[in-house]
């Protein structure tokens, strides 16, 4: 007997995605001045959702503007308690809008609705509501008795967590007393939009935030202007390369929270279901598309055979396809030029001589979909075990004793997150101290809290975002 | 150097208290964290329309309608065979549950009401339900209810012997029972909600299983808390990996809190993407329940219907 979960699809009632949008600039959607315009879709069905504005550099300095004198006039000199009241707000109305936010954010990125109904959404709205709290405590931050906010930031966001990520930049830089002109990635801009009709919707002051959309050419004017004082930016460690030479020489202070290729690392004690679970959950969480995802297994040879056996029972389980049903794990890639990398670099895996596993699982005839793959056989010389390859790709390779997995999982340019499963306490500390990764998760994977710091060691960028060391960013300290 | 001893046999080896130790204290352990996540994400899954009407039915037939009471009569129990051949007398197609349950003194009563139906008549023992007695007291009461007709016998283990490290004491009156059963399966009860950690339920899982076990089952439902879904979940990894290890397959049987037809559902989904669907069938899964169905009904009724008949549609017994 086979138990078939039914379709199980949730509604696209509840959102209203309009033909077009302008720019949201001094607390209005606008016409752009000197823009193009793109088009965004949903990648499970390649149907297009909406036309948006590719900003152009008048644009972003009307946007820098009017960021610049709502700072001046309002924000920046506004009490805390002042600022938390609306931070509040806003996060009540994104708990309001949730099933909303998270239906559309599942429809332009691709992402299953289980993951942004659970995950994504419930994260934003604490996010909000984190910093809020902090709005009017900064004097007892550690960063002095008065520390003031910097004034105008940049924030530059990627598309695999859209609404997220414009929480993680926006929430602290407003608490702090910064106004922001922030441009969502060009494949996902849509939840951002809504997110400035939310702004409308609290009464926030115009300016105080600013939606740009575009794509790297956007970003870049917006980067380089000269009347920000802040840059934050997520996304490529290459890109962050060409932010960090554009600041350099300015006053403008910058974090960078750029890629990975997290080990995640089995010892032979490990609870070995739940570590399962963890491994699948550090890949293919979000279809691979993390930056901090578990994408190297370093697994104790002892256990080797034993663990790959009970994963790939567990990855042929994943349920792949429309991003809108409650039942699915996997959901589509988030656009053609992605697909295109993660397929190129499997190839170079199996070229390289790594062997190639994917779950057994039918790919939808349209969209942009890719299946859970394990490579086994991999060592550190592979580029698949090198490069990020930000999609639903494991390389799996083995140590023998502690020392080696410390140097393995090290042994990376980047140094954003790490994993250890074992079951032992001391051992997890032991590791802990060595591994150089911004965050090192013991017996999980994937856990995210916005009173948790987050940010990377080495090419994955510096600056940490969350907690109280997230303020720091937006404070001039 | 003295010469090397031969390596014992496993038979030995079971034979020896603390092999015993070294044999369930080597196995993987539980993170309860993830294993708490592991089943609350298996909760969110969707289940509709055709594959709704699918599972409630089989839930039905999943069934081992429980009395377990001291006040529980011959009248009481002909109510409840009555409602195991016709759950729901409006409707000819509904299912038949898979069994009822209940004390050995009641169990000619059930057989005599059962007779020819199928469904089967499962009976506790072994001084149900603390498991307090002497090993003769069991066995003499596991032999009383076969004679008496039971298909199914529903042990307890011994949880004082258990948690304080006697397996092999544990494991000894397991087979012993199992030996007095002859051919009426036996169901073992862990009473995990006195094992407290899941560590322990992995332990006790695989030491009834070894001892001969044809279903391991969670709770008498006279200790708090009885099944969840974090328990019921490591007890099917426990069978998945004790099949693939020794080819037997074993059942798993949840019992008690166990109310309501979502609730139902949430189970079948943890044995469908755990131990997957081999075990989707009422010879090896089952809900130890009494309440559960009337919702199992009201639910199916529901479906087809397309509106909630209320309580007074169902039939108490």
């Amino acid at each position: 007997m086979t138990f078939e979960y039914a379709p199980a699809p949730e509604s696209t009632s509840i959102v209203d995605i309009r033909p077009s949008y302008g720019l949201f600039i001094d607390g209005e959607f606008r016409d752009s001045i000197d823009g193009d315009t793109i088009k965004t879709i949903n990648p499970a069905t390649e149907e297009v959702l909406s036309e948006v504005v590719a900003a152009g550099p008048r644009d972003v300095a009307a946007a820098v503007e009017a960021a610049r004198r709502a700072y001046q006039t309002v924000w920046g000199t506004m009490p805390g308690t002042e600022r938390a009241k609306y931070l509040y707000r806003i996060a009540r109305i994104i708990q309001e809008r949730s099933r909303e936010l998270a239906v559309l954010e599942t429809i332009d990125n691709g992402k299953p609705i289980r993951e942004s109904r659970d995950v994504d959404l419930p994260l934003v709205a604490a996010h909000f509501f984190y910093y809020a709290g902090w709005a009017d405590k900064l004097s007892y931050a550690g960063f002095g008795p008065h520390p003031r906010p910097l004034g105008v930031a940049a924030q530059v966001i990627p598309w695999n967590f859209p609404l997220l990520m414009l929480a993680w930049k926006i929430a602290p830089a407003l608490a702090c007393g910064n106004t922001v002109v922030l441009k969502p990635a060009e494949t996902t801009p849509l939840t951002a939009l809504v997110f400035a009709e939310i702004c409308q919707q609290a009464d926030l002051p115009p300016g105080v935030v600013n939606i740009i959309t575009g794509a790297g050419e956007t970003g870049r004017h917006l980067v380089e202007h000269p009347d920000v004082d802040k840059i934050a930016f997520t996304g490529s460690t290459e890109v962050g390369r060409q932010i960090a030479r554009a600041a350099a020489g300015t006053r403008k202070r910058l974090t960078l929270e750029l890629g990975g290729k997290a080990a995640n690392i089995v010892f032979d004690d490990a609870p070995l279901d739940q570590a399962v679970e963890g491994i699948v959950n550090g890949i293919f969480f979000n279809q691979g598309h993390v930056c901090c995802a578990g994408s190297r297994l370093l697994v104790q040879e002892s256990i080797h055979d034993e663990l790959l056996t009970a994963l790939k029972r567990r990855i042929s389980l994943l349920r792949l396809g429309d991003p809108l049903d409650k039942n699915t794990d996997i959901g589509a890639i988030n656009s053609a030029a992605q697909l295109e990398r993660i397929r190129a670099l499997s190839e170079i895996g199996e070229l390289e001589g790594a062997e190639r596993w994917s779950a057994p699982c039918p790919l939808p005839d349209r969209g942009f979909w890719f299946p859970p793959t394990v490579f086994t056989g991999v060592s550190q010389a592979h580029r698949i075990a090198r490069e990020e390859i930000f999609g639903p790709v494991l390389s799996v390779l083995t140590f023998r004793t502690p020392e080696e997995a410390v140097a393995k999982a090290n042994n990376t340019p980047y140094g954003l997150s790490a994993g250890i499963w074992t079951e032992k306490g001391s051992r997890i500390l032991w590791m802990a101290d060595r591994l150089r990764a911004g965050v090192v998760w013991a017996n999980t994977f994937n856990k995210f809290d916005p009173s948790s710091p987050f940010g990377g060691y080495k090419e994955s960028g510096y600056g940490r975002e969350g907690g109280r060391h997230g303020l720091e960013a937006y404070l001039a300290v | 150097m003295t010469a090397t001893t031969p390596l014992p046999a496993v038979a030995d080896l079971v034979n020896m208290p603390e092999a015993w130790r070294t044999l369930l204290h080597g196995l993987p352990s539980v993170d309860q964290v993830g294993a708490e996540q592991r089943a609350a994400m298996l909760a969110t899954r969707s289940i509709k329309t055709t594959s709704k009407a699918w599972a409630l039915d089989l839930a039905i037939r999943m069934v081992d309608l429980t009395t377990l009471e001291g006040a529980d009569t011959p009248g009481k129990v002909r109510a409840l065979c009555a409602k195991a051949r016709r759950p729901d007398p409006t409707d000819p197609h509904c299912p038949q549950v898979a069994a009822v349950c209940v004390y050995p003194s009641m169990v000619s009563t059930a057989a005599a009401y059962l007779a020819g139906t199928g469904i089967k008549v499962a009976s506790v023992a072994t001084a149900f339900p603390s498991g307090q007695a002497p090993l003769e007291v069991k066995l003499a009461d596991t032999r009383a209810a076969v004679a008496a007709g039971a298909d199914e016998i529903d042990m307890v283990i011994d949880r004082g012997a258990f948690l304080a490290g006697r397996y092999s004491e544990v494991f000894d009156q397991i087979a012993a029972v199992k030996q007095a059963c002859g051919n009426a399966h036996l169901k073992v009860i862990l009473e995990t909600g006195e094992l407290a950690t899941l560590d322990n339920v992995r332990r006790a899982s695989w030491l009834a299983m070894v001892a001969g076990a044809d279903f391991i089952k969670t709770s008498t439902g006279k200790v708090q808390p009885a099944a969840t879904l974090p328990v019921t979940l490591v007890m099917l990894e426990a069978v998945r990996d004790f099949r693939e290890r020794t080819g037997r397959q074993v059942g798993v049987k949840p019992a008690g809190g166990i109310r309501t037809a979502k609730d139902a559902l949430r189970y079948l989904v943890l044995v469908n993407e755990t131990a997957g669907p081999d075990w989707l069938d009422p010879a090896w899964f089952r809900f130890g329940a009494s309440s559960l169905l009337n919702d199992l009904l009201m639910q199916r009724a529901k479906l087809a219907t397309g509106h909630y008949s209320g309580h007074d549609y169902v039939t108490l017994d």
